[in-house]
């Protein structure tokens, strides 16, 4: 090996990078393993983070070593993780240091839950993650792809490993976005195995993207015998992606939603983006029709104008009304504006309440058919109903109690 | 500071010494026990004979003032900080002792900024001896390391006032930056290109101190009215090119946080004030000016024109956001004690119900009251809370005191006293078993709001019963600090230096805690 090839270096230490350490490594040849710290909390964890480092090297047998960590208040996974893609620069190993499952963390998904919102999170940007879950989006992404600076993408799957392991998400659904093509088929090995529970594709274009993906989470799931489902959410985002929509959608019954992306969209066409957004009615349209169609969520892309929440709500009325059912955000005060106004409105609850309220009467006096006035209700509208008083209640627009108070 | 003198255990657990800067000391008794049987302190008889029949003090430039005012050395100097980090004039009054040689002086400023970095040097040549003051950023790290030559004392705006009157502590002589005086010594905040609203934090220093010199860089012709600082309290009056640098003293615009994690601390404490029924007809509240208030008075704004409700008064620190509530009438008055920008200047200038205030009339405790007591709920912020609410503003974690207490203490004798917080900043728990520094006794502190649940003092069991139903996150303080301690990890313990190097002052003057060299 030659010298220049014996330092390696993972992640970030400038005055922006709070909770964040920058790693470098160095192989030699003898003198045990020599570590520094520079650290603003030092004081505090000056030793608990020695002693990280060291049981790291050790797990992968690593004797002599000079180790600089430059840390900005990292918490212990991010560290860890730094310290684990410097060292796979210099040693080949197949082995991972793995941090134990947050209780916390183990929670399940399902098909049916609300995705009004999903927040972006960068995936090389630990501390955007610590807060995240507290503001309460539907589900959360870790993104290893635009949002990961192209040098950046192989230390970023460890952070987002261990971010799925250790870092608490509070309830949120946890979505990773892979990266295309070949590159995303590795991601796989770094988040199938921990409780990834929605998997976005990017540009996705046909039948065959979806497969690719499936069989390989297929084989890791059977290689580390994982049973729980793990779902994906295809996002086009190109003319050939619309077109192949419907088949995008019904291909799998993993797919619980399909989610467009405009601003690569409105470029593959070579059209100006706009907040009226003619220029892509076609391509929303037909994916809204296409899920609808295949029985899965459609998802609206995200609203980039951070600053503006009246036209942020504006967007989300209008994507409503065209039958999305949620939204991609990418800064956490987006996502009231977006649950407000994908929130069922007052029409919306007063039907669901004499609906639903038809169906416990029903119960009651033992009836089989549930009817409202002289209609018949399917079991399936009143499961949606339910869903929707459901969720008025859990966004706090509706009391839990409101069967003692209702008067049909 | 002397290693020798006597420390005890005051009535939160900490050892202080009986003796500071050779100063005899009272430890902390506990919240209102320590009652001085004696009378205040007072400042010479003037008479009218030795002063000009014509009312005009002006001397030619401020090193004649300070001459004349017998500026030697170990005198106790004191200035203001209404121009904060825009102050040039307590850095010009160590220039000129410094120049004329004088040694040993004592700095005794309402606060101090960063921009007074200028005076280290004038502590390392013996020009100034020590800082008795709020310290904040440069001077506080300079201190923490020891390098003050005798222990800094910290006090509240309100203590600032109880020890100058009780004689605790005796100003040799006083220098008042005005935007506007005249030369008989009328002076106020209010107009000129220095405006910083109002001069409440100079008022003790202009009635008790042997001179009082009021220098400014807008001299009018008799009368300066409103006269916040009266002229029959001073012996010189200077004109000055430029006594502040105007951007810096107030800033032309305050501004909301836009951190989300800030913003959702803000929402939670409004929403718990709303389900408390803080805030109703004819309440009254003070937040401050920092990002997080600002939010915290927005929510309050939507909430109030919600539901129709309009607060009778608001303690300031005024801005933008709280000069428009008094102007659409949300607000009937504001009482301030300082303001952050310049919408306020104008507004206090302008309107008669925003009201100029001193920490006499806010804050002093030895006195017949002070309306911090009526205020219904007070929103402040801390360093450090234990798991008993024990509070600190000045010191880090790691030892080094970096902040004043300003108002903070005072503002704890408002009805309910919330501290909106993060539960941890990088890294670094902010609910902790045991503070760096105790500043406010938790008896005093009601509610702590974190961005990952809210604890309620157990003592406050009216709030606990209200917030019973609550879909706020309400934990235990205990639960909160195991909280932090899952997500940074166990804190190893930081060990500071034996050494005093500040004493912080209860509003009764009494010693509550001291802060130790750092190592």
């Amino acid at each position: 090996m030659e010298l220049g090839e014996q330092i390696s270096r993972s992640g970030n230490c400038d005055s922006n990078s709070k909770g964040d350490c920058f790693v470098s490594i160095e192989l030699t040849q003898s003198g045990g393993v020599n570590f520094e710290l520079e650290s603003k909390v030092k004081v505090f964890y000056g030793k608990s983070i020695e002693r990280l480092c060291r049981s790291i090297l050790d797990f992968f047998s690593i004797e002599n070593a000079v180790i600089a960590v430059k840390d900005n208040g990292a918490l212990p996974y991010v560290i860890a993780a730094r310290i684990e893609s410097a060292v796979k620069q210099l040693v080949a190993s197949e082995k991972e240091f793995l941090f134990d499952f947050l209780t916390d963390n183990l929670y399940q998904s399902n098909k049916d839950r609300f995705r009004f919102s999903r927040l972006y999170l960068p995936g090389n940007t630990p501390y955007m993650m610590i807060n995240a879950g507290l503001h309460k989006p539907n589900g959360i992404i870790l993104d290893l792809e635009d949002a990961v600076a192209v040098s950046k993408k192989n230390e970023a799957r460890y952070i987002v490993r261990n971010a799925l392991r250790s870092q608490n998400f509070y309830g949120a659904e946890r979505m990773v976005r892979i990266n295309q093509g070949e590159f995303g088929i590795e991601d796989l090995a770094f988040i199938v195995p921990h409780n990834v529970h929605v998997i976005l594709v990017p540009k996705c274009e046909s039948v065959a993207d979806v497969y690719k993906i499936e069989e390989e989470i297929r084989r890791i799931k059977k290689r580390e015998d994982l049973i729980q489902d793990i779902f994906l959410m295809p996002i086009i985002e190109s003319a050939l992606g619309v077109e192949n929509a419907y088949e995008i959608a019904a291909s799998s019954n993993n797919i619980i939603a399909v989610a467009i992306g405009l601003e690569d969209y409105t470029a593959d066409l070579g059209v100006q983006r706009t907040n009226a957004g003619t220029e892509s009615l076609y391509a929303r349209m037909r994916v809204v029709n296409a899920c609808h169609a295949a029985k899965i969520q459609a998802i609206d892309s995200v609203f980039s104008d951070v600053g503006d929440m009246e036209a942020l709500a504006e967007n989300v009325k209008r994507s409503k009304s065209l039958g999305f059912q949620g939204m991609g955000c990418i800064h956490p005060r987006q996502i009231s504006v977006i649950h407000g106004n994908f929130a069922p409105n007052w029409n919306e609850i007063e039907r669901a309440k004499k609906i639903v309220n038809a169906f416990h009467e029903a119960e009651k006096n033992g009836l089989a058919v549930v009817s409202v006035g002289t209609k018949m209700v399917d079991p399936p509208v009143v499961k949606r109903q339910l869903k929707v008083l459901e969720l008025a209640i859990n966004l706090g627009i509706l009391s839990k109690d409101w069967r003692n108070e209702y008067v049909g | 500071m002397n290693m020798s003198v006597k420390l005890i255990e005051n009535a939160v657990g900490r050892m202080v010494p009986t003796e500071i800067n050779g100063q005899k000391e009272i430890p902390y008794m506990g919240v209102g026990k320590f009652i001085p049987k004696k009378r205040k302190y007072n400042s010479y008889i003037s008479t009218n004979a030795e002063f000009p029949a014509d009312g005009n003090k002006k001397v030619k430039n401020l090193k004649e003032a300070l001459q004349k005012a017998g500026l030697a050395n170990g005198m106790r100097i004191s200035t203001h900080h209404h121009f904060r980090d825009g102050d040039l004039l307590a850095n010009m009054v160590f220039d000129i002792a410094h120049e004329m040689g004088v040694k040993d002086l004592i700095w005794f400023p309402s606060a101090s900024f960063p921009c007074h970095e200028h005076l280290i040097p004038y502590l390392e040549d013996g020009t100034i001896s020590r800082i008795e003051g709020s310290m904040n950023g440069p001077l506080g790290k300079y201190c923490s390391e020891g390098k003050m030559k005798g222990v800094a004392v910290l006090r509240s705006h309100g203590g600032r006032y109880q020890a100058i009157q009780d004689g605790e502590v005796h100003i040799d002589i006083a220098i008042i930056g005005a935007a506007c005086a005249d030369p008989f010594g009328n002076a106020n905040g209010l107009n000129g290109k220095s405006a910083s609203g109002l001069l409440g934090f100079a008022l003790a220093d202009s009635q008790f101190a042997d001179k009082v010199i009021v220098a400014t860089d807008n001299m009018v012709a008799f009368p300066c009215v409103p006269w916040q600082i009266q002229g029959n309290y001073v012996d010189f009056t200077v004109e000055m090119d430029q006594i502040g640098i105007p951007e810096k003293i107030v800033s032309g615009t305050t501004q909301i946080t836009k951190s989300p994690d800030r913003l959702l601390i803000a929402e939670l404490t409004a929403r718990f004030c709303e389900e408390a029924g803080i805030i109703k007809d004819g309440f009254s509240f003070q937040a401050g000016a920092g990002g997080t208030s600002l939010a915290i008075g927005e929510f309050f704004c939507r909430i109030m024109k919600e539901k129709g409700i309009k607060a009778r008064f608001a303690r300031g620190g005024s801005n933008k956001y709280l000069v428009q509530m008094l102007e659409e009438g949300l607000v009937e008055y504001i009482l301030d004690g300082q303001t952050f920008d310049l919408e306020g200047v104008r507004s206090m200038r302008e309107n008669s119900n925003h009201v100029w205030t001193s920490p006499f009339t806010s804050y002093n405790y030895h006195s017949k009251g002070n309306f911090a007591g009526m205020v219904d709920v007070a929103i402040l912020g801390a360093t450090e809370v234990d798991v008993n609410f024990n509070a600190n503003v000045v010191t880090h974690s790691d030892g080094y005191l970096l902040h004043g207490i300003g108002g903070w203490q005072n503002c704890l004798f408002s009805k309910t006293v919330i501290l909106p917080i993060p539960l941890f900043r990088n890294r670094i728990p902010v609910v902790r078993e045991e503070v760096t520094t105790i500043c406010g006794p938790g008896e005093l502190i009601d509610v702590i709001i974190t961005e990952r649940g809210i604890a309620i003092n157990p003592l406050r069991k009216d709030l606990l019963k209200k917030l019973k139903e609550s879909n706020l996150p309400i934990k235990s303080i205990h639960e909160l600090k195991k909280e932090a301690e899952e997500i940074c990890g166990i804190m190893e313990k930081c060990v500071l230096s034996d050494e005093i190097v500040a004493a912080i002052k209860w509003v009764d003057g009494t010693v509550i805690d001291v802060v130790r060299k750092v190592l």
